[in-house]
């Protein structure tokens, strides 16, 4: 442990994973090869192919590595953050199909976890849990996106909903709403106050098959199809769906974010070409193309450092938002810059045609996903904003 | 995970405060503070941190020592403390005892590095850190009896070169027949690349510290400094700049403490040492490069006149990110490593601890 016990230092200690989390490790790569020996994903096009795979959610589920860190009461396994951090880091290592349990598992969950009543707990989190139930998240809106206060999709109390209620608006950009089971979202109760522009915010849990809501697709450059606008007209939700406190969501938010940005998918989103850059060069790489790799991997592994220390911090029940939004930016930058960088590297690349056919075939694709790796969950400018304020800046 | 030593780090932080105040060196570079402050150091056990108790040291865990040049590198003070903890480590791996007083050391190479011939030493070693300052000065060197850890007197031999750009001096030491003090065979268990590992660990420890102080000194001018009307701490594209100073700084700190941690719970220097010490080297430095810019930027053209103290710490990034291996020569060396291994070890390899 390298803290300097001095007031104001940054600090990421170097967290060790324990034995457990290693042991498991062993057990995730062992599953993980079953699954491509027996065709049911292939590292070198899951890239490509759409994540959404139910089937491998259940499989996931049935060895116990979703909600892993929840109660048993609930479906989950009481395992740590950093036996967590190891199932998700192994996964993306591989860009394994988790699309279908990962928003659940990561914030959704959490989220019910601490605000949702006890019968909502104990119908969804076991869902969750064994891979059946898809989650999305409802927050940002045709004109609010990092201005999140600004949310304007209402919820309304409603005498026709025995004190439930009505939902109107729009949400944008909500990722897998097409298949999602349950959608956590962030409607606008009362008006903001002068005093407090973030009041008047609440966080409700919406059935996606509640009559009243629309998902319209909205395709993307890079040929996705995941991304959607959802449109509430007169949804009726039950009052019992109005997650913690009635207004103050904004503090719900918050505690949310040291999860949802510290996470091994924040750097290793375009992971694979680092990997495929690597066969490219082949196994004797001229200097520049070594230094430039030498690079790449001392960048990601500081991150990986970082990142599994912020998990080490969550582990300990703190909530490391500073931290989290550092790594998110250092993180997310780096993945996008990362195809550009193979793609100069590779330029010269020696290697034999079959080296590098899964390369080129991946890169066009890391090349255009990647303007919106710095965007979403956050974008660069706001954690900016937000690490601007730990230090007494604002 | 073991605990710092947060007694050992007050010491050292509350020395450095009282006796190596920057404005004071600045007035004064080669002043009286000097002596008092590495006084100070000898008295605390500080400078023969990493030397067994048996061998005349203080004996304390590796990461203790780390966490000293932590500190260290928070006030950037132009004592030889870094090279003497090295140096001391050194001559305690080959079962020396360590001189007192301020110690470097060297790295030989090419055709004339030193030789031990009948008990002389002669030769050339280049790049020395305060070799005007010290006594003296630990190296590997071959001798009559295979390779050896000797320890040299620098009274008597000719040191020439400039001040390099920590001003710390940066000589070439030449030896001719220069008197051994003492000497011990290389033991198994120091491979030929350690000194250059933990070396490299050392300087990216330092690095890391003297970013963070090069962090709060451009946070508190930020907010301190007023343009049109307001502090430019106020202004957004300044916020944004120091964000990502935070940024460099937090990665400097995760990278260089990683490596720390590695080195003090390894048996050997192996395949993951060298990963994390590469790592550190290469983060710290890049670190240091885009660090400073941001700081420099930040303080206008008052932080590059010679009577602020912030390039105390930006020269000395600049010049220790060269030291032990640059970022560049440690990437090639990683890149190389990563490539021999084949694509599909790359992930096994980051993912190792």
């Amino acid at each position: 442990m390298t803290g300097i016990a001095m007031s104001g230092a940054i600090q990421f200690d170097p967290v060790r994973l324990p034995p457990e989390a290693e042991e498991l490790r062993a057990e995730v790569r062992a599953f993980l090869a079953e699954e491509i020996a027996a065709g049911r994903f292939d590292p070198k096009t899951a890239p490509m192919a759409d994540d959404h795979n139910l089937d491998f959610s259940r499989r996931v589920g049935e060895r116990g590595w979703i909600g892993m860190t929840w109660p048993k009461q609930y479906g989950g396994q009481e395992r740590s953050f950093l036996e967590r951090y190891v199932v998700t880091e192994e996964f993306r290592a591989v860009s394994a199909p988790v699309r279908a349990h990962f928003t659940a598992d990561r914030q959704s969950g959490p989220i019910l976890l601490k605000y949702a009543p006890e019968a909502i707990k104990m119908d969804i989190l076991p869902r969750i849990t064994r891979g059946e139930c898809c989650f999305c998240i409802g927050m940002s809106e045709p004109n609010s996106g990092s201005d999140l206060f600004a949310a304007n999709a209402k919820a309304a109390k409603s005498e026709k909903t025995d004190g439930g209620y009505v939902l109107n608006g729009t949400k944008v950009w909500t990722t897998n709403a097409q298949n999602a089971d349950y959608m956590i979202g962030l409607f606008r109760t009362s008006a903001a106050t002068e005093k407090n522009r973030r009041h008047g915010l609440s966080q409700f849990l919406v059935d996606m098959k509640t009559p009243g809501i629309a998902i319209n697709p909205i395709g993307n450059m890079a040929g996705g199809k995941d991304f959607n606008e959802v449109v509430f007209t007169d949804c009726a939700v039950p009052a019992d769906h109005l997650l913690g406190e009635v207004d103050g969501a904004w503090k719900q938010a918050t505690s949310e974010l040291a999860y949802e940005r510290s996470g091994p998918e924040r750097f290793l989103e375009t992971f694979y070409i680092l990997v495929e850059l690597a066969r490219a060069l082949g196994e004797n790489p001229d200097t520049r193309e070594a230094e430039g790799l030498g690079r790449l991997v001392a960048q990601l592994h500081t991150l990986r450092r970082m990142s599994v220390s912020v998990n080490g911090m969550l582990q300990a029940g703190k909530e490391p938002v500073l931290e989290g939004s550092i790594v998110k930016d250092l993180g997310t930058v780096w993945q996008q810059a990362l195809p550009s960088r193979a793609r100069d590297l590779s330029a010269f690349a020696a290697g034999s045609a079959d080296d590098r056919a899964v390369f080129d075939q991946l890169l066009p694709l890391a090349l255009q996903i990647a303007p919106k790796l710095t965007i979403q969950g956050g974008t660069t400018e706001i954690l900016r904003g937000i690490i601007a304020r730990g230090l007494g800046l604002r | 995970m073991s605990e710092p030593d947060t007694i050992i780090i007050d010491t050292t932080d509350r020395i450095f405060r009282d006796l190596g105040d920057p404005q004071a060196i600045i007035a004064d570079p080669g002043g009286a503070w000097k002596a008092t402050l590495w006084q100070a150091l000898e008295e605390a056990g500080l400078t023969l941190a990493w030397v067994p108790e048996a061998q005349g040291g203080a004996g304390v865990e590796v990461m203790d020592g780390f966490d000293i040049l932590g500190v260290a590198g928070r006030h950037a003070v132009a004592v030889p403390l870094a090279e003497t903890l090295l140096a001391g480590w050194l001559l305690a791996k080959a079962g020396m005892s360590a001189p007192l007083g301020p110690m470097t050391l060297a790295l030989g190479s090419g055709g004339d590095a030193p030789s031990v011939r009948a008990g002389k030493l002669s030769g050339v070693v280049r790049g020395v850190p305060f070799a005007e300052d010290a006594d003296h000065l630990a190296l590997v060197a071959d001798s009559d009896d295979g390779r050896q850890v000797v320890c040299v007197a620098l009274a008597g031999c000719t040191i020439a070169g400039g001040p390099g750009m920590a001003g710390d001096g940066l000589a070439t030491v030449t030896f001719d027949n220069a008197d051994v003090v003492s000497s011990g065979a290389v033991p198994n268990t120091l491979g030929a690349e350690d000194v250059m590992l933990m070396g490299a660990a050392v300087r990216a420890q330092q690095m890391a510290g003297a970013l963070q102080a090069v962090l709060d000194i451009s946070v508190d001018y930020a907010k301190e400094r007023m343009a049109f009307g307001r502090p430019i701490a106020k202004f957004q594209a300044v916020q944004q700049n120091l964000a990502r100073l935070a940024g460099e700084v937090a990665a400097a700190a995760a990278a260089a403490g990683s490596a720390a941690d590695t080195i003090q719970h390894a048996e050997s220097f192996d395949s993951a040492v060298f990963l994390e010490v590469a790592a550190a080297k290469i983060r710290t430095g890049e670190a240091a490069g885009a660090g400073a810019a941001i700081a420099h930027q930040v303080h206008g053209a008052m932080g590059f006149t010679d009577e602020h103290i912030l390039h105390r710490y930006t020269q000395r990034l600049f010049a220790w990110r060269d030291d032990f291996g640059s970022e560049a020569e440690w990437a090639a060396g990683l890149g190389a490593m990563v490539a021999g291994g084949g694509a599909d070890q790359l992930w096994p390899l980051v993912a190792s601890r």
